[in-house]
C-alpha cells in the first residue's frame, strides 16, 4: 500500500519539476492535459478488468484499438458520413472487438501464468496482420469503393485518412470557456460516465467474480465459478472498451494514421495507469484518472524541458519513452518480486 | 504430443521456405545468390541467437532482454572506434571491450532477474526497452571525441549510425573467403560462429555448465544437493549477455554500420523466434537447435525480401517478417509453453 502512494508523488514531483523548467504556461498545459484525458481516458480504463481478473497488464488493447480503426475505415470505404457513420463504425468495431476479445480470452486460458507476454506478442502479431490486410487487401480482395483513400498504385490504403466528417461531432456540444481554459463539458462527462460505469461494473456480481478469479483461480473453481468463462468475459469487456476508447481518440483527433495510430496505445495506457498508483494486481478507476493527469502532463512538458535544460529536444523525447517503459519495467520488477513467495 | 506439435511448427516453416524457393525461382531470382545471402545472414545473426541459449538452459526463459547485451556490445564497439581501432586487431579489441562491458551489464541484469524467477520473459522485455532509452541519453551526451562518430554540426552526441568503413568493416566477412563457382563461402566468419558454438558446447560440459543445466531442469533438486541457484543463474545470465554483445559486434561489422539509439529495440524478437523454430522447448536447448533454427529463420527472412519486391510491394516484406516473427513466438507460447506449468 505504501508503494501505491509513492509512485504518484514521484510523478507529481517530476511533472512539477519539468513544468518549471519547460517554462510553459499552466493554462496551456491544463488544456492539453484535458484533451489527453478525453482522448486516452477510456483506453486506460480498458486495462482495469484484466488486472482485476488476475491477468496482469493487457497489452492486447492494441487489438481493441485496431478494431476501432477497422470500424472507421469501413464507414469511410462505404462513404457514410456524419453521426450515422459514427454509429455504424461503432457497431462494426464493437462486434469485431467482441469476437477478437473472445479469441484472446480463449488463447489466454491456454497460457495461464504467462498472460502478459502472450498479449504483448498478440498485439504485435495483430498489428502485422492488420497492416498486411489494408496494405495489400484494399483494391484486391476488398473492393475499393472509395477511390480517395486508395494509394496511387491501385492497391492499399493511404497512410493518412481524413476523419473530418466525424471530427468534433461530440466535442462541440456544451463547450465552456473559462479564461484561457476550454472545457468540452460533454466529452468530460462522457469519460466520467465511463469511469462511473467501470466502478459500477466492478461492484456487480460479475465484477466480484473477476476479483475472486484474480485472487485465486483454484479457490474460485472450488466456489463453483467457471474460471475459464469469466476470464474470457474479462477479455471481451477489455477489448470492447479499448475499441470504444480508440473510437473516441480518433474522432477527437479527426485524422486516422492508418498504419501507426494504434501502436503504443498499450504502452502509454499501461504506463499512465501505473503512474496513478495502480499495481499489476490491483487497479482502481481513481488510479486511472490520476495517472492520466500525471503521466500526460509529464509527457507534454518533457520535450520543452529537455530543450531548456540540455539544449536538445531529442533528450526530452527519449526521456518520456524511458519513463513510459521504465514505469512498466519497475512495476513488473516490484510487483512480480513480491509475488514470488506466493507462487513457489 | 508436444513433441509432435513442435515438429509441426518446423514443418510449416519448411513448407513456407519451399514455397518461397519456388516463388523465387518463378520470379526468376538467382537461387545461388539467395542461398549465399542466407548463409551469410546465418553467420551474421547466429551469435545473437546463440546468446539466448545459456539463459534458456538455466531455466530463465527466452532472454527478451537481449538489448541489454546489445547495448554493451555497442558501447564496446563505439569505444573501440573512438580509439581508432582498425582491421582484425581493432575488431578483436572491440570484442574484448564489449565482453568487458557485458560482464558488468549482465551482472546487474542478473541481480534483477534473480528476484523474478519464472517471470523473466515479460520483465526482460521491459528491462530491455528501458535500457535502450536510458542508453539514448548516453549516446546523445557521450564524451567521445572521434569526429567520424559525432554529429557534424555542434560536435556533440553520437550519430544515428556510425559507418565502419575505416575501422573494421566486414573484417570477418572478408577473412579467408573461398569461391566455389558462383558460391562464396566466408570461411573466417563461419569459423568464428562455429568456434563460439563449440566453445559454448564445451562450456556446458564443464562443472558450471552442468550445474546451469541442472538448475534449469530441476531447481528443487539443486537446492537440496547444495548448488547455489542464484550464483549459477547469475553466471548463465552474464554468459548470455556477453554472447549478445559479441553477437552485435559480428552483426555490425557485417552490416557495415553501428546502429545506435532506438535500433536495438526490437532485436530480441527475431532471435527468439529463430531459436523457437529450431525446436527449443525451454531448458535443455542444444547447439544444433540454435544452428538449425537460425538457418531456417534466416533463409525465410532472405527469401521474403526479394520475393515480396518482385511479386507484391516492397514495404510488405517487412510486415510479412513481423507477422512471421510474432506468429512463431505466439505459436510456441501456446503449444510449447505448457510444459513449464507441469
Amino acid at each position: 500500500m505504501k508503494n501505491n502512494r509513492l509512485v504518484p508523488i514521484f510523478f507529481l514531483l517530476l511533472s512539477a519539476f519539468s513544468l518549471y523548467f519547460s517554462g510553459m504556461g499552466s493554462g496551456f498545459v491544463l488544456n492539453e492535459v484535458l484533451t489527453r484525458f478525453i482522448r486516452n481516458g477510456v483506453l486506460v480504463l480498458a486495462m482495469l478488468v484484466p488486472i482485476a481478473a488476475g491477468m496482469g497488464i493487457n497489452f492486447a488493447v492494441t487489438i481493441g484499438a485496431i478494431c476501432a480503426q477497422i470500424g472507421f475505415l469501413s464507414v469511410i470505404i462505404l462513404q457514410k458520413p456524419g453521426l450515422t457513420g459514427l454509429f455504424l463504425a461503432m457497431l462494426i468495431s464493437v462486434l469485431i472487438a467482441a469476437g477478437l476479445g473472445y479469441m484472446i480470452g480463449k488463447v489466454l486460458n491456454r497460457v495461464k501464468g504467462r498472460e502478459m507476454i502472450t498479449t504483448f506478442i498478440m498485439g504485435f502479431l495483430a498489428d502485422g496482420i492488420y497492416q498486411f490486410i489494408f496494405l495489400t487487401g484494399y483494391g484486391t480482395v476488398i473492393k475499393p469503393l472509395n477511390k480517395e483513400i486508395l494509394l496511387s498504385r491501385g492497391v492499399g490504403i493511404r497512410n493518412m485518412v481524413d476523419l473530418v466528417s466525424y471530427r468534433n461531432l461530440m466535442d462541440e456540444i456544451w463547450r465552456l470557456q473559462i479564461g484561457s481554459i476550454e472545457l468540452p463539458i460533454f466529452m468530460i462527462l462522457l469519460i466520467l460516465f465511463f469511469c462511473l460505469a467501470m466502478t459500477y461494473l466492478m461492484n456487480t456480481r460479475l465484477g466480484q467474480h473477476f476479483k475472486i478469479v484474480g485472487e485465486d483461480m483454484e479457490k474460485a473453481a472450488a466456489l463453483g465459478l467457471d474460471v475459464d468463462r469469466i476470464r474470457i468475459q474479462a477479455m471481451i469487456i477489455s477489448t470492447v472498451i479499448a475499441c470504444l476508447g480508440q473510437l473516441i481518440f480518433l474522432q477527437n483527433m479527426g485524422m486516422l494514421n492508418v498504419y501507426t495510430a494504434h501502436q503504443n496505445s498499450d504502452i502509454f495506457s499501461a504506463a499512465a495507469l501505473l503512474a496513478g498508483g495502480a499495481t499489476i494486481k490491483q487497479a482502481r478507476v481513481r488510479n486511472a484518472i490520476l495517472g492520466i493527469f500525471l503521466f500526460h502532463s509529464l509527457f507534454i512538458v518533457s520535450p520543452q524541458a529537455g530543450q531548456n535544460l540540455f539544449g536538445n529536444p531529442a533528450l526530452g523525447e527519449y526521456f518520456r519513452s524511458c519513463i513510459a517503459y521504465g514505469t512498466i519495467a519497475l512495476a513488473l520488477i516490484f510487483n512480480l518480486r513480491s509475488g514470488r513467495f506466493g507462487k513457489q | 504430443m508436444i513433441k509432435g506439435k513442435q515438429h509441426t511448427a518446423q514443418l510449416i516453416i519448411l513448407f513456407f521456405l519451399v514455397l518461397m524457393i519456388i516463388l523465387a525461382w518463378y520470379a526468376g531470382l538467382s537461387t545461388s545468390r539467395l542461398i549465399n545471402d542466407s548463409l551469410i545472414r546465418v553467420f551474421m545473426n547466429g551469435v545473437l541467437v546463440l546468446s539466448l541459449l545459456p539463459m534458456l538452459n538455466a531455466g530463465a526463459g527466452i532472454n527478451y532482454g537481449l538489448p541489454v547485451g546489445i547495448q554493451a556490445g555497442l558501447l564496446g564497439m563505439c569505444t573501440a572506434v573512438n580509439f581508432g581501432c582498425q582491421g582484425l586487431l581493432g575488431f578483436t579489441a572491440a570484442l574484448l571491450l564489449s565482453a568487458f562491458f557485458a560482464v558488468l551489464f549482465g551482472y546487474v541484469y542478473a541481480l534483477i532477474l534473480n528476484h523474478l524467477k519464472g517471470r523473466e520473459e515479460i520483465a526482460g522485455i521491459f528491462i530491455g526497452f528501458s535500457t535502450v532509452y536510458l542508453m539514448c541519453f548516453f549516446w546523445a551526451t557521450a564524451p567521445y571525441s572521434n569526429p567520424a562518430m559525432l554529429w557534424p554540426i555542434g560536435g556533440q552526441g553520437l550519430r544515428l549510425t556510425i559507418g565502419l568503413q575505416d575501422y573494421f568493416f566486414k573484417v570477418l566477412n572478408h577473412l579467408w573467403v573461398i569461391n566455389i563457382g558462383h558460391f562464396i563461402l566466408p570461411l573466417g566468419m563461419g569459423l568464428f560462429f562455429v568456434c563460439l558454438c563449440f566453445l559454448t558446447y564445451l562450456f556446458f560440459k564443464t562443472k558450471l555448465g552442468t550445474a546451469i543445466n541442472a538448475v534449469g531442469e530441476n531447481p528443487a533438486f539443486c537446492k537440496l544437493s547444495g548448488i547455489n541457484i542464484d550464483r549459477t543463474r547469475t553466471m548463465a545470465i552474464i554468459l548470455s549477455t556477453v554472447l549478445a554483445a559479441l553477437g552485435i559486434c559480428v552483426y555490425a561489422q557485417s552490416f557495415g554500420f553501428i546502429e545506435l539509439y532506438e535500433a536495438p529495440l526490437m532485436m530480441a524478437f527475431p532471435a527468439a523466434s529463430a531459436i523457437l523454430i529450431g525446436g527449443s522447448k525451454g531448458a535443455s536447448t542444444s547447439i544444433l537447435q540454435v544452428i538449425l533454427g537460425t538457418f531456417l529463420f534466416q533463409s525465410v527472412y532472405v527469401y521474403t525480401g526479394p520475393v515480396a519486391n518482385t511479386l507484391l510491394m516492397p514495404e510488405v516484406s517487412e510486415i510479412v517478417r513481423v507477422i512471421m516473427v510474432n506468429g512463431i513466438i505466439l505459436y510456441a507460447l501456446i503449444y510449447a509453453g505448457r510444459r513449464e506449468q507441469a
